[in-house]
């Protein structure tokens, strides 16, 4: 995913590794040049182009577009210029000028990207040379909107690992030792009946019946009941997660909606009363009575204390993201960055995340109390907060494969709505559900892992792989919806795991400095003046800005690694030489000469 | 009558120096400590000395948990004199700036020290008459102006007299062998000569005693106008071109003086710009970087941004942090100071040219760019004993007013600056961009930065060579004190334990490889390959003549009213800077060669050990830089024990336990603030914001919108 001339540097974003030539076929690919392909990748088309690189200027190419990227493969730069960009993450194309533009460069296609950049091409004017990329471009990069499959559907990429076993939902409660005597699995949700955005394994009070559950479903907000994410080991304190109660304007009531969380406070023996954290604004929670939903009162629910984390929605985060985009792309905001920065809003959407999600697991882990987490509809903002609190209080989802889980279950089976938060493969680039609320998430991971650089097992190429594949469509991992509609595609028989390249792989995505600390809450710091914009992350395709790859301090601790190994196995090899040499050796102590030369006579 | 003292009250007695002597002191004052916003804090005794103000915990039983860097000078609860940064008396819950006479005395007071620590003191509980005389003293001694033989300084030196040679490998250039070493070491000893002509400072009592001009300056024009008009040379590179340095004539000169100064500048530029010279390019540094009351400003500003006196006020600053950061304009300073270095370094490396940067005094930005063109350009300059050398050569010895810069006398504050800490705020930027470029670490520079403060090393105490000679000689003195033998800050061993000296040492620095016996040939042997750079055109001859033109306009300028719109060094178009800072950036980092700062805006970032580390709520408890470090410094230690042991293996020797001492206990519950703060808190408790913002001005439609709007409620109506 090279955008400049350094393809060294980048190339380490996305899939350099897996490709493989095949399929030569056409006369006008360069039978010379190494064109990556995935297995199952066809070609559609190429086109010489030139790319309008913002960092080098005019950049004459020939662009290559598959079923699955477009690559393009500058003609006369040295060192050559090379883009290798899947068509999942385009978010718009466009034309630009007519036939009768004007000026050098001025015809052709401008792409959005979904990863922070734009690419321009120029293409010549004569005989609508445009027409035929654009048709070609327009119907891979959105397949859902011209009914094509994603490309995750015909990749035939083979993997050593795979990664759909990672997560079991069963093996993950029972690793936080559940069920137990208050809290059970059912399986009400088999089928998906009582709610259709659910996983279909769910956990909930011992003391709380099927057909309560049912009830309770009827007040929530697209059905989804309050239902266990984690369980303290020490407290037995819980997080639950859910979405808003059915208030409205007439401020209603549920009787069985009221006992369930009363139920839910008693689980763990708790008199004190139940914390619900609803991670929106104060005033949009009374707003959303407006529109049926609303906030647990408190003459309805006597027993339980409310907090309002203050978390924008959706529309905000974008705006946000959108603001951040235009500072640092494809310039770098120079003269007044830091108030540049500041008002995008960018970092104070992530302080405010990562405030609400040490509220969270402070209070379940030094409060000893459960915790109740929802906002409008418990898909976006509450995953946020669940998923960061969980990081913080269990050392298991700090390793690669907990983090995997982690994602898997808070994000992936609780109904994140990846496809119409990301639009994958949907030309529609202003539908306003789009939202960067897992960029976000991952932003938060990145934060925390900045401030403990030794808590993390992964490192950041982890997170910017995950984010990368949130886009590409070559795993079926961030595809559609819910785990419903998964289970109707077949996404885990017909698409691989993104874990399953990175599991292949888990030295290249491993942080060496990790340290195992088990039972240890792990709270970052959520003030500007620790929090810091990820420069690799959205600055990454300005040659400018790029940090040292790989990082020095990182590759010193490696040769020191690797040394200590190095005396290790001589020692032992020494040692062995020695013993040996000890035991045939006479009881009188003998001088080193002595010994060499014995030892010379004995081998 | 005897009175039985309660035990709260038992005798506690300073440590003190020797020369120090206790002023005054004050009993049951009441320390808060600062971390919570809770009131909890301890009793002891507040003292005054002549060095410093000191608090003495009741209950100093002997610390078992002794901190591992611990400075044995300036302790935990100790302020030197030189450190107070400002004064506060708390009256009825308001903040009062303490400066000179007091009518009414403070029943709290609130030190802010120059190293951000802040002290909250409270007096309630303590006598009346003991209030007034500690609050009175400590104002006095530290707020009001001072002479210069009355700092501690001088009682410390004539009491403890130095026998240590504290050179340690430091080149400290107050000998003639000093610059002539230095010369043949950058192989400037071809066009550039080390004159005597300053001996007993006939010359200028600015100037060193030794100093170096190019051969062609004769004796007599050094003379000529104290110095002013000389330049004199800094360093050379490795393809001979060198930084030159000029003390410009006063702007408001009377104007019958101009037509002659005018008639020697022409002289020298055209001597000195004749071959075997290279062309010369001039940097007026007062026209092209702030001045020094914007840095002074600026700096006022950014540290009033660390100095908190509570939670409360943490958590309200950092609702605007960023734009609080910018509207102070000290990384904006920084920003542009190392543009300015990379400008210099273009000049020098690519163009080949000499770099003529003039000043009026050449002693303060001077100072700073020279130093850090050389620490980008000269590796030696990036180890410990090679930087130590540097700030002796272009700052003590180069002359700059360190006493009144820091306005240690409290003379006057016009002249204060912090030019110095300019210097070091830019160094940081690079150690922390490219670590392993550095023998030492950012703690060095932190600690260098407090040592400013601390009155018992000559080094940042005099304006001048001059000043310094004349304060340590007999003669001008009372009979019993002097000469002096001063103690030079460079020998760190008078601050820091040898444990606590392994935290200057930076563990990621790669030594640079020795193949040969001759060092120095392998040194240029290593510069040689940064001309791997792109050399550009050599437009030389049509330059030459671009020159005399330039000269001439330049030295109508330097001469005339408009003195501050000197010549801007770039006659190149302005890409020819960026090009060589991109094209260095896209090579792969050689970390013993050329090393270019990022100062793109995210690229400069704040030194938070230096100002972030007294404050409890930035704390990352086992979290930070450290954190890697500390996994480094283990290892380390690992693999030096399996070297010992392979050893033993080798030689059959006894196997006696290896007594290898943990540099790090705990390492992975160190604190981010480490070594400086130690954890205190121990819960674990979550810091959380107390002020958070809510406000999003103008996009009110969007805040209001619902994620996504669905009908909820299917029975309203």
């Amino acid at each position: 995913m090279a955008s400049s001339s350094m393809p060294k540097y980048n190339s380490n974003s996305l899939e350099s590794s897996s490709s493989k030539r095949t399929l030569n076929d056409g006369t006008n690919w360069e039978q010379n040049e190494e064109i990556p392909r995935l297995p199952g990748e066809t070609r559609v088309t190429d086109k010489d182009v030139i790319y309008m690189c913002p960092f080098n200027g005019p950049v004459k190419g020939r662009v290559y577009i598959t079923n699955y990227r477009l690559y393009l493969r500058s003609v006369e730069n040295d060192p050559v210029v090379v883009l290798n960009v899947p068509l999942g993450v385009i978010s718009r194309i466009e034309k630009m000028g007519g036939a009768s533009s004007r000026g050098e460069n001025s015809y052709g296609l401008d792409i959005t990207c979904k990863d922070m950049r734009n690419l321009r091409f120029a293409l010549k004017q004569e005989g609508h040379s445009r027409r035929d990329i654009f048709e070609v471009l327009t119907k891979y990069a959105f397949p859902q909107s011209h009914n094509l499959l994603f490309f995750a559907f015909a990749n035939e990429e083979k993997f050593s690992e795979n990664g759909w076993m990672v997560y079991n939902p069963m093996s993950e409660y029972r690793r936080q030792g559940l069920p137990n005597d208050r809290w059970r699995v059912t399986f009400i949700n088999e089928h998906y009946s009582l709610c259709d955005t659910y996983p279909s394994l769910l956990v909930v009070p011992y003391n709380a019946t099927d057909e309560d559950l049912k009830k309770v479903a009827a007040f929530r907000s697209r059905n989804r009941i309050p239902v266990l994410s984690w369980i303290h080991p020490e407290t037995q304190a819980v997080i639950m997660r859910c979405s808003q109660p059915l208030v409205g304007m007439s401020g209603k009531r549920n009787k069985d909606d009221e006992r369930y969380l009363d139920i839910i406070r008693e689980a763990n023996g708790q008199i004190s009363k139940l914390t619900i954290y609803d991670a929106r604004p104060n005033v949009n929670a009374v707003a959303n009575k407006a529109t049926g939903g609303g906030y647990e009162g408190e003459d309805a629910y006597p027993n339980t204390e409310l907090f309002f984390l203050d978390i924008h929605n959706i529309h905000v985060m974008r705006e946000s993201l959108k603001k951040l985009k235009d500072i640092v792309y494809p310039n770098v905001e120079e003269s007044h960055w830091l108030s540049s920065l500041e008002s995008t809003h960018w970092l104070e959407h992530i302080k405010l995340v990562l405030t609400g999600a040490i509220q969270v697991a402070d209070k379940v882990s030094s409060g000893r109390s459960s915790v109740l987490v929802h906002c409008s509809d418990g898909w976006d903002r509450t995953a946020q907060l669940t998923s960061l609190a969980m990081l913080m209080l269990d050392s298991y989802y700090r390793t690669i494969e907990g983090f995997e889980v982690l994602v898997q279950k808070e994000w992936i089976s609780f109904g994140h709505k990846f496809a119409s938060r990301i639009g994958h493969g949907d030309k529609n680039h202003a539908d306003a559900d789009r939202s960067p609320i897992f960029l976000q998430f991952i932003d938060c991971v990145w934060q925390m892992s900045k401030q403990f650089p030794t808590a993390f097992e992964f490192n950041e190429q982890f997170l910017i792989t995950i984010l990368d594949h949130l886009y590409s469509c070559r795993f079926g991992t961030f595809l559609y919806n819910s785990e419903s509609l998964r289970e109707k595609e077949k996404v885990t028989e017909k698409t691989l795991s993104l874990w399953s390249l990175i599991n292949c792989e888990k030295s290249k995505y491993t942080n060496p400095f990790y340290t195992k600390e088990l039972n240890r809450a792990l709270y970052p710091v959520a003030s500007m003046r620790h929090l810091e914009l990820w420069v690799n992350y959205y600055i990454r395709w300005n040659p400018r800005i790029r940090q040292q790859q790989p990082n020095p301090v990182e590759q010193r601790y490696m040769e020191l690694l690797a040394l200590r190994d190095d005396y290790v196995r001589r020692l032992e090899e020494l040692q062995i030489t020695n013993n040996s040499k000890i035991s045939n050796s006479s009881s009188s102590s003998a001088s080193p000469s002595q010994m060499m030369s014995q030892v010379q006579t004995h081998f | 009558e005897i009175h039985i003292k309660k035990p709260t009250e038992k005798e506690v007695n300073p440590h003190l120096l020797p020369g120090e002597l206790l002023l005054c002191e004050a009993n049951t004052v009441y320390k808060y400590i600062q971390e919570d916003g809770s009131d909890r804090g301890i009793y002891g005794k507040l003292v005054c000395t002549n060095f410093k103000i000191a608090f003495l915990d009741d209950d100093s039983a002997p610390d078992e948990n002794e901190p591992q860097f611990k400075n044995k000078i300036v302790g935990e609860n100790d302020i030197t004199l030189q450190c107070v940064d400002q004064i506060y008396g708390v009256y009825d819950e308001k903040k009062k700036l303490l400066t000179g006479q007091l009518r009414k005395y403070p029943e709290k007071l609130i030190i802010y020290c120059k190293d951000l620590r802040v002290f909250h003191f409270c007096l309630r509980y303590t006598k009346e008459e003991e209030v007034k005389r500690i609050v009175s003293g400590i104002v006095h001694h530290s707020q009001t102006p001072k002479l210069l033989k009355r700092l501690f300084l001088f009682s410390y030196a004539s009491a403890a007299p130095n026998n240590t040679d504290g050179r340690n490998q430091t080149v400290m250039f107050d000998t003639l062998e000093d610059w002539r070493y230095e010369l043949e070491r950058t192989k400037g000893n071809v066009k550039y000569k080390a004159v005597t002509t300053n001996e007993g400072y006939r010359v200028s009592e600015k100037l060193p005693l030794y100093f170096v001009v190019p051969m062609c300056i004769s004796e007599e024009s050094i003379f000529k106008y104290e110095g002013r008009g000389i330049p004199i040379w800094c360093w050379s590179c490795h393809n001979g071109a060198a930084l030159l340095k000029m003390s410009a004539f006063p702007k408001e000169q009377d104007d019958s003086a101009s037509p002659m100064q005018k008639a020697f500048l022409d002289g020298i530029y055209k001597t000195i710009s004749k071959p075997p010279y290279e062309l010369l390019k001039t940097e007026d540094l007062s026209n092209s970087l702030p001045s020094l009351q914007d840095i002074q400003t600026a700096y006022t500003r950014f540290k009033q941004l660390f100095l908190i006196d509570n939670s409360t006020d943490f958590w309200a600053t950092d609702v605007k942090w960023f734009s609080l950061l910018e509207s102070t304009n000290w990384l904006e300073i920084i920003r542009r100071v190392l543009k300015k270095a990379v400008e210099v370094a273009e000049c020098l490396e690519r163009q080949h040219t000499n770099v003529l940067l003039i000043e009026e005094s050449a002693t303060d930005l001077c100072c700073v760019i020279s130093s850090l063109v050389q620490v980008m350009m000269d590796s030696y300059s990036r180890t410990k004993s090679g930087f130590q050398s540097l700030i002796q050569k272009e700052w003590v010895i180069g002359g700059h007013g360190f006493l009144d810069r820091c306005n240690h006398l409290h003379k006057s504050d016009k002249e204060e600056a912090p030019v110095f800490l300019l210097l070091l705020n830019c160094v940081w930027q690079l150690v922390q961009q490219y670590p392993p470029a550095f023998e030492f670490t950012e703690t060095y520079l932190t600690v260098l930065s407090d040592s400013l403060y601390v009155p018992i090393f000559s080094t940042f105490f005099f304006n001048s060579q001059h000043q310094k000679d004349i304060n340590t000689s007999g003669e001008s003195l009372k009979i019993q004190s002097g000469p002096f033998r001063f103690l030079t800050v460079w020998d760190w061993s008078v601050q820091f334990d040898p444990k606590a000296q392994v935290f200057l040492n930076n563990p990621l620095y790669a030594e640079k490889p020795k193949p040969d016996k001759s060092q120095r040939k392998t040194a240029r042997f290593k510069h040689q390959r940064q001309l791997s750079l792109p050399l550009t055109q050599t437009k030389s001859s049509t330059k030459r003549g671009f020159f005399r033109e330039e000269t001439d306009y330049l030295i109508k300028n330097i001469l005339g009213k408009r003195i501050g719109k000197f010549i801007n060094s770039s006659d190149e178009p302005p890409n020819s800077f960026r090009e060589f800072y991109d094209s260095w950036h896209s090579k792969p980092v050689d970390y013993h060669g050329l090393l270019l700062p990022r100062i793109d805006g995210p690229e400069i970032k704040v030194w938070a050990q230096r100002y972030l580390r007294w404050i409890p709520e930035a704390q990352l408890p086992g979290g930070g830089t450290i954190a890697t470090t500390a996994k480094i410094l283990e290892l380390m230690e690992e693999v030096q024990s399996l070297q010992v042991k392979m050893d033993e293996e080798h030689s059959q020797g006894t196997f006696g336990d290896i007594h290898s001492v943990p540099m790090l206990r705990n390492s992975a519950r160190l604190s981010s603030l480490f070594p400086f703060a130690l954890l205190q808190r121990q819960s674990v408790k979550p810091a959380l914001p107390t002020s958070t913002w809510k406000d999003l001005e103008g996009e009110d439609d969007l805040v209001k919108r619902d994620d996504e709007f669905v009908d909820l409620g299917g029975e309203m109506l």
